[in-house]
């Protein structure tokens, strides 16, 4: 006897996607590891996350991660829920892109004498946002703070005057529906205040502690 | 772990004694009532064992042969006693031994507290003797992990380590101690267990709102059917569920872990579901109006083939962790919490019924299946003997009071599906990873958490073979566990599976055995070889009888196969009897 199961594999794998950018947001504890923890969860189901941010909160010892992915609803609620459900994690929230306000940092560097000589500084900054940094006599920085698409044109204008690096944050975004975030994270911390990241003290003491 | 008004008080009040963070940990393990650890020294871990020398009246500490024999003793232990294990392994190898039964137990949410010696903590990330990064190694098969470098974090992470272990779904979580940290003195006044973590939520907030919905929907259903899953028996709630069950009058269908959560003589017990469960669970998944499924996790094994899993049926999900509710099967009514809690609610509200028509049905699939299954597996004419047998044989000796614990294969859906249980916590197996293995040292850590119970392992000639060394752990320690090896001289069922899916190609399952019973002889234990069947029942009273630790390799006929089977990618309800 023989069960022949082809015809049902394929009939599984013909199923529509519908997935698009969503945002995770998650409050957790300051702890090591806990990135880890987290990236895991993305990894083990070979996601790849788009952009990651992670920085303290405006509570001190409450972090906030930022996660892009791009995919389907029914992917993401599990997975905030697999995230929530980690010890260290306090709250995780998912949206769309509609649902938030997002903004990217980036950085350019390009050489002063080309940029002054070929494009003006002056139209630069205004007609792509950007902000002059630094500028010395060899080199400039600029920064613009937008969308992906808005970062990506000034690269483009950079490109030919000789750009020298260029660098790009991780996305922020705030949630349009956040009403009582910050009320609520200072509750918790004045009722429950959070212990101290612990790190390893003896890595720069080798001579001095042990020998066996 | 200190909270925040108590250290203060608890410190004042004792004077700090100055010890060392390896008899600290000891002490805690005492003050959090740890009876039994199992374990393998190391250099890494040898401040522990030292210490360990002068606990030896307080603390049972098994020496084991190896340190995932070690880890699955601890399961064993855990799941018959209900207690967490603990377990001590050194850096490197005797921590990364240990990740096999680590997985084992978060699929299976069994409590496990391990304790890993580490490396000096000015040597990480040195490459130094020993040396691995076992908390990045052990992070997606623990609930918590945590490396600990300075003795004065002891008390509070060993306290979290508890808690965490034990509370909400339970699970394993490692504990990583560098050298130092072991050997530092350090004043320490007195251990506080943890009670509460700001970030972590055991259990999510009972809302009994859905509970009523719940009951109204189970009182309109005309053809309700419950499943349950270990979340009874973790949960402690095998009397909330009995209650329920009897008054709703609802038969009910076991996953795997959860069976003898509810007896298997009881009436609305109508047995196994799954690939290998019984006709009646499967068949009628698909015709149920109401599912209720309470501490279960809808597993693969469970559901076959998802998109024709129950599409007709409402379902109501209890369970303690929310990310289970919708995970694999669309809930209509979710029941957060922890069902000690929630099923008395429920109970409250439901009207008590019979469902006599309804129940029926499972008894024709029933005589259905052991027309065409049962009756030839427990009772075979032909020569040979089968699996089947030597469990029914076994359950008329025992008459379902004993502890079975069994490995992974043919063996262990025949013994699940076979074998009486009259209690809970009497069915231990690798469920959801599927260790082959699992069973010799899991049976060793069963005795071991309850050495008032007769604890029999049924294991296949595969899996023996995988940890026989734990034989030496037995001779050692003189613990009495009934082993048989039920011998098909196949790793059957990957056989099986070649034979109905790859055209009887069978491709390295033929496995050879040494000669059990001269093993055995070595390591002093009773063996005896059954060939016959007058043989078998005499042979299990015999083991069953003997003082002592018994192996009893059973010939099993070569080419069985477990039916009925829901074919992989096949809906339930396709479910075949031969
Ligand atoms: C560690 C491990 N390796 C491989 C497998 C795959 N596997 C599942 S059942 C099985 C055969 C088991 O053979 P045996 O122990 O003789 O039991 P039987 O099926 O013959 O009763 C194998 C190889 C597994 N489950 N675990
Ligand atoms: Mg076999």
């Amino acid at each position: 006897m023989t069960f022949d199961n082809r015809e049902k594999i394929k009939i599984m794998s013909e199923q529509p996607i519908d997935s698009q950018e969503y945002n995770i947001t998650a409050y957790t504890e300051n702890q090591i590891g806990l990135l880890n923890r987290i990236a895991i969860i993305f990894s083990r189901r070979k996601i790849n996350i788009e952009s990651l941010n992670t920085s303290p909160s405006e509570i001190d010892g409450i972090h906030r991660f930022n996660i892009v992915i791009h995919e389907t609803e029914d992917v993401v609620r599990k997975i905030a829920k697999q995230i929530e459900k980690q010890v260290e994690v306090l709250k995780v929230n998912y949206n769309t892109n509609q649902e938030v306000i997002w903004q990217e940092m980036a950085l350019y560097k390009v050489p002063t004498d080309i940029i002054a000589e070929k494009a003006s500084v002056e139209r630069l900054l205004r007609e792509y946002g950007a902000r002059a940094v630094v500028i010395r006599r060899d080199y400039t920085v600029f920064e613009t703070t937008g969308h992906r698409e808005e970062t990506d044109n000034l690269i483009e204008v950079l490109q030919p005057y000789g750009l020298i690096e260029f660098v790009r944050s991780a996305r922020i975004a705030i949630i349009k529906h956040s009403d009582g975030f910050n009320r609520k994270l200072r509750e918790f911390e004045r009722t429950e205040p959070g212990s101290e990241v612990i790190e390893n003290e003896f890595l720069n003491s080798r001579d001095k502690v042990f020998t066996m | 772990m200190f909270t925040k008004e108590e250290p203060i008080r608890l410190l004042q009040e004792k004077a700090p004694q100055t010890m060392s963070g390896a008899e600290m940990t000891l002490r805690a393990l005492l003050a959090e009532s740890v009876d039994t650890v199992f374990g393998y020294p190391g250099g890494a871990i040898i401040p522990i064992y030292d210490a360990l020398f002068d606990f030896k009246e307080q603390l049972n500490h098994v020496l084991v042969r190896h340190e995932q024999g070690g880890i699955h003793a601890a399961q064993g232990y855990a799941r018959a006693s209900g207690k967490a294990g603990v377990v001590f392994a050194t850096s490197g190898p005797g921590a990364t031994n240990l990740v096999t039964g680590l997985a084992d137990a978060l699929i299976d949410s069994t409590p496990l507290v391990c304790i890993t010696g580490q490396v000096f903590a000015h040597l990480l990330g040195t490459d130094a003797f020993q040396e691995t990064d076992i908390i990045n190694i052990t992070t997606p098969v623990t609930k918590w992990n945590y490396q600990v470098t300075e003795a004065s974090q002891l008390p509070e992470a060993l306290a979290k380590a508890f808690y965490i272990a034990r509370s909400g779904r339970p699970g394993p979580v490692l504990i990583d101690i560098t050298k130092n940290a072991q050997q530092q003195k350090f004043g320490f006044s007195e251990y506080t267990p943890c009670t509460h973590i700001r970030s972590y939520r055991p259990a999510p907030i009972v809302r009994p709102e859905y509970v009523a919905r719940a009951a109204a929907l189970i009182n309109q259903a005309k053809r309700p059917f419950v499943l349950w899953g270990q979340g009874i028996i973790l949960g402690a709630a095998e009397q909330e569920f009995l209650a329920f069950i009897e008054k709703s009058g609802i038969p009910a269908a076991w996953a795997i872990l959860g069976a003898g959560a509810l007896p298997t003589g009881h009436p609305l017990n109508v047995g196994m579901l799954g690939m290998h469960g019984n006709y009646g669970p499967n068949m009628l998944t698909n015709e149920c109006d109401v599912l209720i499924a309470i501490g279960m996790r809808f597993d693969d094994r469970v559901t076959g083939r998802l998109d024709k899993y129950a599409r007709q049926a409402q379902v109501i999900h209890l369970d303690i962790d929310p990310t289970e509710i919708d995970k694999n099967v669309a809930t209509t009514v979710p029941v957060w919490g922890d069902c000690k809690e929630t099923l008395p609610l429920l109970t409250e509200l439901i009207e008590a019924k019979n469902h006599p028509a309804w129940r029926q049905r499972f008894e024709q699939f029933q005589t259905e299946e052991v027309a065409a299954v049962i009756q030839d597996e427990l009772f075979p004419t032909s020569d040979e003997l089968t699996m089947g047998e030597v469990i029914q044989q076994l359950n008329e000796l025992t008459l379902g009071e004993a502890i079975v614990v069994t490995d992974v294969g043919q063996h262990q859906m025949v013994a699940c599906r076979y074998a009486k249980f009259n209690h809970s916590r009497s069915n231990i197996t690798s469920g959801g990873l599927g260790t082959m293995g699992f069973a010799l040292p899991a049976a060793i850590g069963a005795r071991f958490g309850r050495p008032d119970r007769t604890v029999v392992a049924i294991i296949g000639d595969g899996g023996i073979q995988m940890t026989i060394q734990e034989l030496g752990t037995i001779m050692q320690t003189g613990v009495d566990v009934k082993i048989i090896i039920l011998n098909n001289q196949f790793l059957g069922m990957v056989r099986q599976w070649q034979e109905l899916f790859n055209d009887r190609r069978y491709s390295f399952v033929n496995i050879a055995s040494p000669d059990y019973v001269t093993v055995a002889s070595g390591y002093s234990i009773s063996g005896k070889r059954v060939l016959e069947r007058r043989e078998l029942k005499s042979s299990l009273q015999e083991i069953l009888n003997h003082a002592g630790s018994f192996l009893l390799e059973v010939m099993v006929t070569k080419e069985n196969n477990i039916f009925p089977m829901v074919p992989q990618g096949c809906s339930v309800s396709e479910i075949r009897l031969r």
